[in-house]
């Protein structure tokens, strides 16, 4: 079942406020076994220019992969989840996330396709800190694949 | 915030050293919460086997953030990634056992942009299979 077209262009309310913790960065950056002392020797990352630690660059979408849940779950949308495959991710950076961070999270729906049965949606995730200065933009697709009796 | 790399000094071709990233079934489960994605597939062969895949798979954003370290370590400062975007292309199949899988990744400069930028595109590899698609980092340099 094709997914709504009308959507395209919705936008969904903020987030309330994720805290960037410095553990959490620590933990983060030891499950991705990256030892960049950026991310947690504060030392380290006042030398490169940086107020605190900063976050490997893909730890947002931890942030930003919570928030599209407001999207998935949308009942309007009809998205079966369980046949959900992440296509294609990226993010255009302002800044780094950094340990102190309060951001906020607003997704919006950029594109709904269909193609060989398979739905296809463009999710833009705009992430902005407790000041409302931009931080990241992270664009995520998500593929619906056909249910097997529509193959 | 930029890169320790001059942009003077590097040309389209220049290669990032490449490097190689181990995972096996603790890598995932690790990085499942680190991540907060419990997705079963990543850790529950049962589960994955049963909706279609050969295996556990790796998270495609674990496979990610393998990836650009190929770049932030070539840049010191990870801040000098300005953009990065991939395609998933393959799962990286991650087997029950003491080896587990390997991601290999090189990447090279492929375009010197305006503002001493460069795009880097990297290829990442496993078990033979190109795993990521368009993988590409805009990186500031100095």
């Amino acid at each position: 079942m094709a997914l709504d077209q009308s959507l395209v262009g919705r936008s969904y309310p903020p987030t309330s406020a994720y805290e960037v913790g410095r553990e959490k960065i620590r933990e983060f950056a030891e499950a991705v076994g990256d030892r960049n002392p950026a991310y947690t020797d504060q030392e380290a990352a006042k030398a490169l220019g940086h107020p605190d630690v900063i976050a490997p660059p893909t730890f947002v979408f931890t942030i930003t992969f919570k928030a599209a849940g407001m999207v998935v779950q949308d009942p309007q949308l009809g998205l079966d989840y369980s046949r959900v495959v992440h296509g294609d991710q990226k993010f255009a950076y302002t800044r780094p996330v950094r340990a102190g961070d309060r951001l906020s999270v607003t997704s919006t729906i950029e594109a709904i396709k269909s193609m060989a049965g398979n739905d296809i949606m463009d999710i833009r995730s705009e992430v902005h800190d407790e000041s409302g200065e931009h931080v990241v933009t992270a664009w995520m697709k998500l593929v619906a694949r056909a249910a097997a009796e529509e193959a | 915030m930029a890169a320790k790399i001059a942009h003077a000094d590097v040309e389209v071709g220049t290669e990032l050293p490449a490097q190689s990233f181990p995972v096996t079934r603790a890598t995932l489960v690790q990085y499942a919460g680190a991540s907060g994605d419990f997705n079963p597939i990543h850790w529950n062969e049962k589960f994955a086997v049963g909706v279609g895949l050969p295996d556990v798979i790796a998270h495609g954003m674990f496979t990610m953030a393998e990836a650009v370290r190929v770049v932030t370590d070539w840049a010191v400062d990870p801040a000098a990634v300005v953009e990065y975007g991939v395609r998933f292309t393959k799962p990286v199949v991650v087997p029950n056992d003491d080896q587990g899988a390997l991601i290999e990744v090189t990447g090279k400069v492929a375009a010197l942009l305006d503002d001493n930028k460069v795009r880097v595109d990297l290829v990442a590899m496993s078990a033979g299979q190109k795993v990521l698609g368009m993988s590409r980092a805009v990186v500031q340099l100095g």
